[in-house]
């Protein structure tokens, strides 16, 4: 190991890993929110709207991020829309984590018996009041799980933005790699910032399961 | 428009060849996934075991190959290995190593989930009705155990086909390098051939794991109780 090396090549995984996170945060949140909305319609069965969605869900589930993202990056442009490295990086995180996080969620909403929205009705409340009050309160909390494999599975599949041209830990590894073959010292690096990024995240996630359970027991 | 550039996947061998690059891909996988599920079997035993040693050296295994992205295990075997050994693998080879290894953490936790989840009273009543450990294993345990186990592991094997698309990045001439060397191949005469190869590749994945997941969603319907 030489350590020298290690010192002087750490702020370049440093503002890669920053990279990372920042477009892994936006990424992910967006796609928060297009699972949220894809999976609420297709609760409600909003005609027309929930056969695209499961027809998307399928698509995007089925196929891997990595040729997601080569048909935005070299594909389109070939129809004359340009994305930059940047867009399309977030692009196909949102395209591939709606359909991952819809899933999560829809766990969630079917676990959610008829009798709730019933009694919620019946007591008067209109339906927007029910989906805001009874049922995403309840369906959240149990499809925190899957939501939570789903950001780490997530934030696992950025290592393939390198091959879109964006300066990520992978291209930072390989470019050090190939320019001064120093392959332990930057593997080693490599795998210490994805330990770094994931490692507190997957603990908090265990935390946090671990306490809802505990709160389910009390029913 | 006069060139549209779907053409070019008719030229020649171009279709037939992504099909064999295609062929590659699957065949990767489903060796991994066999050589996978044999030892993740064995893993999933192991964790179930009382034993702390092997538990903490089981649950360091598992947490370090889930947590680390498949393409930096796949930097590890194929830059990190070689070098520290000084051997020479092949991308295919550092490929199936690392789809073994990720793929028996998986395979092992799914096991172990599946085996923890039979409730403490099958195998005692199993017991109790006089029959011997093997019978209680083969004609109580082991049938509920492969319900709840075989959705999820078909389910793996999706993960495991679309999770190979990334050994193109460690230099193995697959269905996504036999479309680049099309893209490139017909770059003067097709210049927009890129988006129909890619497009192509995209729903090859899709046809490949479609069914199988089907298969998994089915049968997790139909095993539910």
């Amino acid at each position: 190991m030489d350590f020298n090396f290690i010192r002087e090549y750490v702020p370049y995984f440093v503002v890669a890993a920053v990279l990372t996170i920042r477009i892994a945060s936006i990424g992910i949140s967006i796609s928060i929110l297009f699972g949220l909305l894809c999976s609420i319609i297709r609760y409600f069965r909003i005609p027309i709207l929930h056969r695209l969605i499961d027809i998307y869900i399928e698509l995007s589930r089925n196929t891997p991020l990595l040729i997601q993202l080569f048909f935005l990056y070299f594909g389109l442009p070939k129809l004359g829309i340009v994305l930059s490295s940047e867009t399309c990086a977030i692009t196909g995180l949102v395209f591939l984590g709606g359909s991952y996080m819809a899933e999560a969620f829809r766990s969630g909403l079917e676990a959610i018996g008829n009798s709730q929205i019933e009694a919620g009705l019946s007591l008067g409340l209109t339906k927007s009041q029910v989906i805001r009050f009874i049922v995403l309160p309840q369906a959240i909390s149990i499809s925190i799980p899957a939501f939570s494999a789903n950001v780490i599975f997530l934030i696992k599949e950025t290592s393939v933005f390198s091959a879109v041209a964006l300066i990520d830990l992978m291209n930072v590894a390989k470019d050090l790699i190939g320019l001064y073959y120093k392959t332990d010292e930057t593997l080693f690096m490599l795998v210490s910032s994805y330990l770094i990024i994931l490692l507190p995240l997957s603990i908090a996630f265990t935390l946090i399961e671990r306490r809802l359970r505990h709160a389910g027991y009390g029913n | 428009m006069q060139d549209m550039g779907i053409e070019v996947l008719f030229q020649g061998r171009n279709f037939v060849r992504l099909l064999e690059g295609l062929w590659v891909t699957v065949r990767i996988s489903v060796f991994s996934v066999i050589v996978s599920t044999l030892l993740g079997i064995i893993l999933g035993m192991i964790m179930t075991m009382k034993n702390p040693l092997l538990r903490i050296i089981t649950r360091c295994y598992l947490e370090f190959v889930r947590i680390m992205p498949q393409l930096v295990l796949l930097f590890l075997v194929y830059f990190g290995l070689t070098k520290m050994f000084r051997i020479n693998l092949s991308g295919e080879i550092s490929a199936i190593i690392v789809f073994v290894i990720w793929g028996t953490a998986e395979m092992g936790d799914l096991v172990r989930g599946a085996l923890t989840s039979i409730p403490v009273h099958q195998y005692e009543s199993g017991k109790a009705l006089g029959l011997t450990t093997v019978q209680n294993y083969c004609y109580v345990i082991i049938p509920q155990t492969i319900r709840r186990l075989l959705p999820q592991a078909i389910n793996l094997v999706t993960r495991m086909i679309k999770t190979t698309s990334l050994i193109v990045l460690i230099g193995v001439v697959e269905v996504v390098k036999v479309g680049q060397q099309i893209i490139e191949a017909s770059r003067l005469t097709s210049p927009s051939a890129a988006v129909w190869v890619y497009g192509v590749i995209f729903f090859l994945y899709f046809i490949v794991c479609y069914p199988i997941s089907i298969l998994s969603k089915r049968l997790e319907v139909k095993w539910r109780n």
